[in-house]
């Protein structure tokens, strides 16, 4: 238990544990202190100056994020001094920002113009000198325009210590400062693994996903192309979010509805090939179990944590599942079985994934996820860019019906739809692998691999056996746990591992929340909620039981892991060290 | 070696006599060297200044001269800086205290021929005010120059080899380790600490005795004791004078520190620009370590300290203790927000205390001589000495160590000799790139620490620059500001992007621009770092133009409103003119105009064309009949 | 301050081999990094990339740190220095004195600015801190060889005087 400190900010008594900081102490008083550069568990370095305040007795104003509470302390937050250090910092960073809000990504949406807003700021009070970068858009993932930079080093922080990618960084000092890559030669020739967490901690519009939107329209008013949506087991999760609606919301029904009103096309359910997925891999697992192939098994569904596996352990490649993504699998379920059984040349499908992630995007492109010169998925658009389509096309989003999704491939199970969540591919993986090993095994919910937090790990008795599993959110996690294997500190069976702190629930493609909501909610949980309601709400809830799964292995792909499935359903990785 | 009292006793004995003849007066000292194995000792300043100077060939002059005359009764010694680095070389020739300056080759020769075999000092080759009107010579102590100075922190240096241990020890050098380790506790030391009155000598002047109180009292296994030897500041060179000419009184310092809080470590960050420095502290390291004053079980007590190098890059907010620890810590040295404090969790995390070099270089003096001794020194609230680097348009450019609460005209006219060409005193400057300007009606305030930030400037670490009727304040605080702006780290946004924005405002003024909106502008935005910026760097870096504003507004003025820079610094501002009376038309400066801005005819008058002109200067150097008028 | 490096990398194995031998020293010491900087420039005169690469390998540390560093400091250099070093320093008390004036007159008289090298790699400028030879300002150095009490048309003198010994 921790002692507890009195304190009043603006003259309210305030009562919270040693440790906590005035910012945070102040949320008690009902005051939310603004701030650019703190983001809870991220970046705590009070440098951006925003949230100063006054504690009587002291010289100076202090940075209210980074100042412990002390007994007896006074506060104050809002004095004339406050105010007018606040307003004057503000202007100063608009004087190197540039002011290109009409068309920026982030407008109405940008921390740096609700301040600014707020403090009723004059603009070109201190105009000057603007530094002049070169917008970086060396990969398929993530663009980065440093001239709206403010150098708050929240994606640095993120890039750096949670993802432990290192990336980018400060280069040069005072003014000069800006954040790059080393030797500025562009995020293309680092160790980025595209996983866009730099996009979500963003107060700015300094980075944002290299957008495919004109391509999709391109596409959609093609008259020789059919074009399929495909929709992530989270972006139901977080759709709404974009359209102003309370984090939390499920908007399956409406997110159908608004992408069938884009245009001609057919808009099916990517957690089906979740199902897959958890099919084929459980298979897997079962046979490198018997077949003493390399243990453990790692998951292979997320696109960053492959990147990152082939960047900085690519002794670990004989480890990942040979499993394609579900993106992936939908892809080439697509542009076979689907083509061949509704006469469709594979030519004139035009196969759009909808995720909540940014690495997707190289995902794609990737010379294994091409069949005979067809891209299994011709593009993956983020959670972000559909918004934007549906906003562009004037949908009143909100007021929608709800639509379900196109047959054959609306019908998935609760163990897809948490895929989307830390440890639902792990829970998803158990459920088929328990009553697979084991038909009397019914166990459904795995609560251990539950919950938000970076390393997680349970031993399950299958079929007399103790399963000893690990997952992991956010790649400095991931780190963490190859290295406990790696020193043989730790065994495990089966791994599961997201690149993006949470899951897919917080992608890097996903809406990007304020940090007044990223400091003072629990975001990914409350996201992942969603997800877990609609996996218990559910009647079918094992990947294997979904009939249409069954169909499909009937009528094409024979079996798990057999020649069909194995060449268009599994994938070959290599090293990029 | 294990080193006990006892061989400290006669390593001290054993070279005492040879260090004191330098330090007595005249008479004595040659009564004493009578017995000595040396009849005369030659002193050459190995600092810095004299190095540039070419000491150098002067030692090596001396160290020839006496092997070719097979002269073995005669001791070269090189020592750290004398403190007037104007007339370097500098060498002084013991046991009569002959102070020779500007020193060549040659004139060593002269020294060993005259001086040393003919006993007969050159008189000639003397700085000059060691030679009275009358041809006695002055003791050096006598001199205008020293004789306001009191040295304790500069005690040793221009008196021993600094590369010599034993000569440190001769002069009770290690005695107050030994009293520390022996004799007293960690609050003994605090108590006697804080009685004396010691504080900080890096800028801000905190207590050193509460500073080691806190540290003392964090609860850790490892803890550090840290040396900012990073003088940054332009035109500040004390802690370099200290490194080089007395390093082993740091090293003893620290220990005692690290005895005090409980480090076992320490580290000496010192610039990278300072090779002199950084070699004598190499050597005093390895020295200390072999006497066994640092390592294991040091005076036989247990107790155990050590001290490591570590080079700063070239970054003037590396002086900032934070920025210091995370550049030891092998990062951008950017500073860290406190709370907490160095002494809670300072580098690596640990408690840790750092001192700079002067600060430290009081220590063992304070131990020997007590507290009392100490704070008898100075003024109410500023206790002992300071160094200053006097430099700029003053006429003994140099080192001089004062008790606090000595005025600034007694520095300047007395000490500093004055201003060299008859020219008027206009401004000092003390506190470098933080501190502020002091006009000539601050003259005779006593200096101390808050005597100077109550009219607007600061301590600082002590460079003080004269400035006379030729400098234009504007262009000063732009020229501090420039450096800041440059040395701002950038990681705060009020000094990354406000220290620019206030040198535009400045260029813009200087420049021909400035609209009186500007000023108010500057003070705005000067007020506001001062409040909001993360570091001292930052909150202090509008200083120098606070105080040119407030003591020089109507120069800001003139800028603004009459385009004009009186002091004819500011470029944009000069205007170049003929005198057609003085001209005669030799067409020299038209023919050498980069140009082409001048016209006329042969033997007529010439005219500059403005428009063209582009305030090189150079037709006012070439012109023989001083025609060409700069206002 | 360190800006883009664009000549061709031309280390030695020996040179690789020294350098390594230094991260060896420094890779377990904390902050090891600054030393490690310090000496990889001592032996390559400058850090390039290829030199940065090896150094983040051999401390196992990010590669946009060893770069965040490296362009933190001044005295860190990304492009090859000239033969002779020439500083004059901007210092207060040189810069009272008039040390702008002889920074200008050598700019001029090499044809190159202050942190640039002239093309056949002969000299290169820098404008650097207090040297701490105040007594003797302004002053300048070539190659850590210390010229005090300069005057623009001194400066000049002394460098043309490295130009004849070069003959």
């Amino acid at each position: 238990m921790k002692k507890m400190i009195n304190l009043t900010i603006n003259n309210i008594p305030v009562c919270v544990p040693e440790g906590t900081t005035i910012l945070q102490a102040a949320k008690q008083a009902n005051i939310e202190i603004p701030s650019l550069c703190y983001l809870k568990d991220v970046n705590c370095i009070g440098s951006c100056r925003v949230c100063v305040v006054e504690v009587v007795g002291r010289r100076g104003l202090v940075a209210s994020c980074v100042y412990p509470v002390e007994e007896g302390m006074k506060v104050l937050t809002n004095t004339p001094a406050v105010r007018k250090s606040r307003k004057t910092t503000i202007e100063l960073i608009l004087s190197t920002h540039h002011k290109k809000c009409l068309s920026c990504v982030r407008g109405n949406n940008c921390e740096l113009q609700k301040l600014s807003y707020d403090y009723g700021i004059d603009e070109d009070r201190f105009k000057g000198e603007e530094p002049i970068y070169e917008i970086d858009k060396s990969t398929p993932c993530v663009v980065r325009d440093n001239n709206k930079c403010i150098n708050c080093l929240r994606c640095v922080a993120t890039c750096n210590n949670i993802q432990t990618i290192g990336a980018i960084g400060q280069i040069r000092r005072g003014f000069d400062v800006h954040i790059g890559s080393p030797f500025e030669t562009g995020l293309g020739t680092t160790d980025c693994v595209g996983c866009g967490q730099c996009i979500v901690a963003c107060p700015v519009g300094a980075l944002y996903e290299k957008s495919n939107i004109d391509e999709v329209w391109d596409a959609i008013s093609d008259p020789n192309k059919k074009v399929i949506f495909f929709t992530a087991p989270s972006i139901a999760a977080t759709l709404g979010e974009c359209f102003s609606m309370p984090v939390g919301t499920n908007v399956e029904g409406k997110m159908v509805t608004a992408i069938k009103m884009l245009g001609d096309v057919e808009v099916f359910n990517m957690n089906l090939t979740a199902d897959l997925t958890i099919v084929e891999e459980a298979n897997e697992l079962i046979q490198r179990v018997s077949t003493a192939k390399p243990l453990p098994m790692f998951t292979s569904c997320c696109p960053g944590w492959i990147q990152f596996v082939e960047h900085n352990y690519p002794e670990l490649i004989p480890n990942l599942s040979s499993c394609k993504s579900p993106q992936q699998m939908f892809g080439a379920v697509l542009k076979s079985y689907y083509c061949q059984k509704n006469n469709i040349d594979p030519k004139d499908l035009y196969v759009v994934s909808v995720i909540p992630c940014t690495a997707k995007k190289f995902e794609t492109a990737r010379d294994e996820m091409y069949n005979q010169g067809i891209a299994d998925v011709d593009v993956a658009i983020t959670t972000r860019e559909l918004s934007r389509m549906i906003k562009g096309a004037g949908i009143t989003f909100t007021s929608l019906p709800d639509t379900e999704f196109d047959s054959p491939f609306a019908l998935a199970s609760g163990a897809a739809a948490i895929f989307g969540a830390t440890g639902g591919v792990m829970e998803a993986a158990l459920r088929t692998a328990a009553n697979l090993l084991d038909g009397t095994n019914e166990k459904v919910e795995f609560m251990d691999v539950r919950g938000t937090s970076g390393i997680k790990e349970a031993t399950y008795r299958i079929n007399g056996t103790d399963v000893d599993v690990c997952v992991a959110s956010g790649l400095g996690n991931a780190r963490k746990v190859i290295e406990m294997i790696k020193s043989g500190q730790k065994k495990y069976l089966f791994v599961e591992i997201m690149a993006c702190p949470g899951g897919c629930v917080n992608g890097g493609g996903q809406p990007v929340q304020s940090d007044s909501v990223r400091n003072y909610t629990e975001l990914k949980a409350t996201r992942a909620g969603v997800l877990y309601n609609a996996d218990s709400e559910g009647e079918l809830r094992k990947s294997h039981e979904n009939p249409i799964i069954k169909t499909l292995y009937d009528e094409y792909f024979e079996a798990p892991g057999k020649a069909k499935a194995h060449a268009l359903l599994h994938t070959t990785y290599q090293s990029r060290k | 070696m294990g080193m006990t009292i006892e061989k400290l006793n006669e390593i001290q004995a054993k070279n005492r006599e040879l260090v004191m003849v330098r330090k007595l007066i005249a008479e004595k000292s040659e009564e004493m060297a009578a017995h000595s194995k040396y009849r005369k000792q030659i002193l050459v300043c190995g600092g810095t200044g004299c190095t540039s100077s070419g000491c150098q060939k002067v030692a090596a002059a001396f160290e020839a001269e006496i092997k070719e005359k097979k002269i073995n009764d005669v001791l070269i010694v090189k020592t750290g800086c004398f403190g007037l680095c104007a007339l370097g070389p500098i060498v002084i020739v013991y046991p009569e205290g002959a102070f020779y300056s500007q020193a060549t080759p040659e004139g060593a020769k002269r020294i060993i021929d005259e001086h040393i075999l003919g006993g007969k000092i050159c008189k000639d080759l003397l700085y000059p005010e060691t030679v009275h009107e009358d041809g006695e010579i002055l003791p050096l102590s006598e001199t205008k120059f020293y004789k306001k100075q009191m040295r304790i922190a500069l005690k040793n240096c221009g008196v021993i080899n600094p590369e010599n241990i034993e000569e440190y020890i001769a002069l009770d050098g290690y005695r107050a380790l030994y009293k520390v380790v022996t004799s007293m506790s960690q609050d003994d030391v605090i108590d006697l600490m804080l009685a004396s009155g010691l504080r900080g000598r890096g800028g801000a002047g905190f207590p050193t005795g509460k500073k080691w109180a806190f540290a003392k009292a964090s609860k850790d296994e490892i803890k550090y004791v840290c040396c900012n030897a990073d003088e940054g500041d332009p035109g500040a060179f004390m802690d370099r004078s200290i490194l080089e000419g007395d390093p082993h009184a740091l090293l003893e310092a620290m220990a005692i520190a690290g005895y005090t809080i409980g480090a076992k470590q320490g580290f000496i960050y010192v610039r990278a620009e300072y090779p002199i420095a950084v070699e004598r502290l190499k050597i005093a390291i390895a020295q200390a370590r072999k006497y066994g004053f640092l390592g294991r079980n040091i005076f036989g007590t247990g107790f155990e300290f050590d001290v490591e190098i570590r080079l700063g890059a070239g970054a003037f907010v590396c002086g900032e203790e934070t920025a210091l620890m995370t550049s030891i810590e092998g990062k951008r040295g950017e500073p860290r927000p406190r709370p907490p404090f160095p002494a809670v969790k300072g580098l690596f995390g640990k408690p840790t205390v750092l001192n700079n070099v002067e600060t430290y270089a009081n220590i063992a003096q304070i131990i020997l001589n007590g507290a009392e001794w100490y704070s008898s020194i100075g003024t109410a609230t500023s206790k002992g000495t300071k160094v200053f680097a006097l430099g700029g348009k003053i006429t003994n450019v140099g080192l001089v160590e004062v008790p606090m609460g000595t005025t600034l005209r007694e520095i300047i006219e007395e000490i500093g000799g004055g201003i060299p060409g008859g020219k008027k005193f206009k401004a000092a400057q003390t506190g470098g790139p933080s501190g502020g300007c002091i006009p000539a009606c601050h003259i005779d305030i006593p200096i101390d620490y808050e005597g100077l930030s109550q009219i607007g400037s600061m301590m600082g670490s002590g460079g003080l620059i004269i400035m006379d009727e030729d400098t234009c304040m504007v262009d000063i605080a732009k020229f501090y500001l420039e450096f800041t702006c440059d040395e701002s780290c950038g990681k705060c946004s009020p000094c990354r992007i406000g220290t620019r924005r206030l040198l535009q405002l400045l260029d813009k003024i200087t420049s021909g621009h400035g609209e009186m909106e500007d000023l108010e502008k500057i003070e705005d935005l000067s007020s506001h770092m001062g409040v909001s910026c993360l570091c001292a760097l930052g909150q202090t870096a509008s200083n120098p133009v606070v105080s040119t504003l407030r003591y020089f507004r109507e120069e800001y003025v003139e800028h603004i409103l009459e385009k004009k820079c009186a002091a004819k610094k500011c470029k944009d501002l000069v205007r170049y003119n003929v005198d057609p009376i003085k001209c005669r038309g030799c067409t020299l400066c038209a023919r050498n105009c980069p140009a082409g801005a001048i016209n006329g005819a042969i033997k007529q008058a010439h005219v500059i064309d403005h428009e063209k002109c582009i305030k090189c200067g150079l037709c006012l150097n070439n012109c023989k009949f001083g025609a060409i008028i700069k206002d | 301050m360190a800006t883009e490096t664009k000549s061709t990398f031309r280390g030695t194995p020996k040179q690789e081999r020294e350098l390594k031998k230094v991260i060896e020293k420094y890779k377990k010491i904390p902050g090891g990094l600054m030393p490690v900087l310090q000496e990889a420039q001592a032996i390559y005169g400058y850090l390039p990339v290829e030199v940065q690469k090896i150094i983040a390998d051999g401390m196992g540390i990010h590669l946009s740190e060893v770069y965040g560093v490296a362009t933190f400091y001044s005295q860190f250099s990304l492009t090859p220095k000239g033969e002779h070093i020439i500083s004059v320093c901007l210092g207060t008390a040189c810069y009272v004195k008039g040390a702008d004036k002889i920074l200008e007159a050598i700019e001029e008289e090499l044809g190159i600015k202050s942190g640039e090298c002239t093309a056949d790699g002969m000299f290169s400028i820098e404008a650097c801190r207090c040297l701490g030879a105040c007594g003797l300002a302004p002053v300048m150095t070539v190659d850590g060889e210390v010229y005090g009490k300069c005057t623009p048309e001194s400066a000049v003198e002394i460098i043309r005087s490295y130009m004849d010994k070069e003959d």
